[in-house]
């Protein structure tokens, strides 16, 4: 029980059993997940599936009607919403956007337009950029707080494909550099999901949860999304040139990043961190906390497929 | 060389112009101008409490204008009904019961014109004491209320967020606004105070590229319009109130003419369409 543990391990947040109602519907249930440092968790899910509402919880915006949420003392969240729309008659320039949470010093909210890719339009009023250039706008904004956690609602709505391969890419570097946890919530997983360490697949509950290989070939996973998602990502995982082991580590080719997925952590859920937390707590992963991750991919709840 | 009714106008006006132009701001940045008419409106039913409990009149519509903005969030919050109905109805039954409180108390007689569109030449020293140290007020709380207002208004979530409150900010803005609407009332009228807010603020967004810049020039455009109203209304024999409202959309109507900075308004507009989703 008294393992070492590694500070970097203790969770940002953590979700048990979380739901959410609203009007007397569950607009989701039974979440349980979390997010430790250096980690990146996807949430997909079909639409109103309870994607941004577990996101929500997850940082505090949304109260849980059931279980709980545990949030780090003091954590620093930057968060891409999935809807922003900001009003005419407010004059705001990029550069005013990026310092609307918290100050900011120049030297980091020019770094930031700068890895996003539009430092040129600093001084541009919000209304005025296209869908893309915003996204990267409320991009910018979020990592230049330099967050612990970093929520991105849907982040490359409305850019182009090969800008969307490129925030992707600034995404994983922005967590390989600042070692910061993602919660990213996305309805295109074929290209997201290969740089994620846990992927939790949505549908009012959690239907399966896993690496990206292990969601993908999940039955649940299939029957939501088709197989032929399932075809898109193996290619995109082979353009990559990381492979999935068997026994579930990801072999990079580069080997620049070592990701952990070891099958034998679950689900990468910080398992291995909070065995005793868990049972002290007795709570339920479902029928099989604990033991290895191919009963995880069975959905908590076969019958339930409403909404698909 | 003017008469002192006449000077303690002028300061009273310009402190109270000064005080409401980031307050208007954040109005139509909000789009709650019709919640600012609902909040003044109601201040009718304030002055009719005042006289019927013999309470300080400022103190009295202060009080019933931020217990209605109260009522709207419960009611909001119900969801049964769309906001736009909700302040219809606050802002209508509010004036009504005020009326007709009034109208049955038949020992007082009041001067309703006086309240429906303001008596400015009326003000006393006073007045403009309260006017200042009101507007202080509101001013210094609103410097202090800058950053988790101006997020909340952007999406009260991604303040939530990132740790601001949104939702205290909110409930400050609302006390913010009846405190004004208390110290405005005598000097515009219950139906004009609106009006104060927003024109000039809609003005300033012609001139302005940062909030901060916008607040700014909103009180600079409302005291312009405030002094341009009065002389005007000295030299034309016209009621105050109005004449300051119809100067400060005589300023409005110059912003929109097209001159500096080409095409600006013309983009700004058809943004409202194109905006982000």
């Amino acid at each position: 029980m008294l393992e070492f543990r590694k500070p970097e391990q203790k969770p940002l947040v953590l979700m048990n059993n979380a739901g959410v109602r609203r009007n007397g519907r569950w607009l989701v249930r039974g979440v349980e997940f979390s997010i430790a440092r250096g980690e990146i968790v996807t949430l997909i899910g079909p639409n109103g599936s309870g994607k941004s509402t577990t996101a929500k919880a997850a940082i505090g915006v949304l109260k849980p009607d059931e279980g709980w949420v545990e949030k780090m003392p003091g954590l620093k969240v930057g968060y891409v919403p999935q809807k922003l729309a900001i009003d005419w008659t407010l004059p705001l320039t990029v550069e005013r956007l990026m310092t609307l949470t918290g100050p900011l010093r120049g030297r980091e909210v020019e770094e930031a337009l700068h890895s996003t890719g539009i430092a040129h339009l600093a001084r541009a009023e919000v209304q005025h950029l296209s869908g893309g250039e915003f996204q990267r706008a409320l991009l910018a904004r979020a990592i230049a707080r330099k967050p612990d956690l970093l929520v991105l609602d849907e982040p490359v709505q409305g850019v182009d494909f090969s800008g969307e391969i490129a925030l992707y890419d600034l995404i994983k570097s922005i967590r390989n550099q600042t070692g910061c946890g993602i919660l990213l919530i996305s309805h295109d997983l074929h290209v997201v999901m290969a740089e994620t360490d846990t992927v939790i697949c949505l549908n009012g509950h959690v239907c399966c949860r896993g690496t990206p290989q292990m969601v993908s070939q999940s039955p649940e996973y299939l029957k939501l999304f088709g197989s032929r998602a399932a075809r898109t990502l193996a290619v995109y995982s082979h353009d990559h040139d990381h492979t999935h082991l068997p026994d579930g580590r990801v072999l990079h080719a580069d080997g620049s990043i070592t990701e952990h997925c070891h099958p034998d952590d679950g689900h990468h859920h910080g398992d291995h961190a909070h065995d005793d937390h868990d049972h002290a707590h007795d709570h339920v992963h479902g029928p099989d906390c604990g033991c290895g991750y191919k009963s995880r991919l069975q959905g908590y709840d076969d019958k339930e497929t409403r909404r698909v | 060389m003017f008469d002192d009714f006449f000077t303690r106008a002028l300061i009273a006006g310009i402190g109270l112009a000064i005080t409401v132009g980031p307050l208007g701001c954040f109005v139509i940045w909000r789009r709650m101008a019709y919640f600012g008419d609902t909040m003044a409106h109601s201040a009718l039913l304030g002055v009719a409490l005042s006289l019927l409990f013999d309470l300080n009149l400022m103190l009295s519509v202060f009080i019933v204008a931020a217990a209605v903005s109260l009522l709207l969030l419960l009611l909001q919050k119900r969801g049964a009904l769309s906001t736009d109905a909700l302040l219809g109805i606050l802002s209508h039954s509010a004036l009504s019961i005020g009326l007709v409180m009034v109208a049955f108390m038949t020992w007082v007689r009041i001067d309703l014109v006086g309240f429906l569109f303001g008596d400015i030449l009326a003000v006393s020293e006073a007045d403009i004491d309260l006017v200042w140290g009101g507007g202080i007020l509101v001013l210094a709380a609103i410097v202090y209320l800058w950053r988790p207002l101006l997020a909340s208004t952007v999406n009260p979530e991604l303040a939530e967020a990132e740790g601001l409150q949104p939702e205290r900010a909110r409930l400050y803005f609302m006390l913010l606004m009846a405190l004004v609407i208390a110290i405005a009332m005598k000097i515009v009228g219950i139906l004009l105070i609106t009006s104060l807010l927003i024109i000039p603020a809609a003005t300033a967004r012609r001139f302005a590229t940062s909030p901060e810049i916008m607040a700014v020039l909103a009180s600079v455009i409302g005291a312009l319009a405030v002094t341009g109203g009065l002389f005007g209304s000295l030299h034309f024999d016209t009621p105050s109130g109005p004449s300051i409202v119809v100067a400060a959309m005589g300023l409005f109507v110059l912003s929109l003419l097209p001159f500096g900075r080409n095409g600006q308004t013309e983009t700004a507009i058809h943004s409202t369409h194109g905006g982000h989703h």
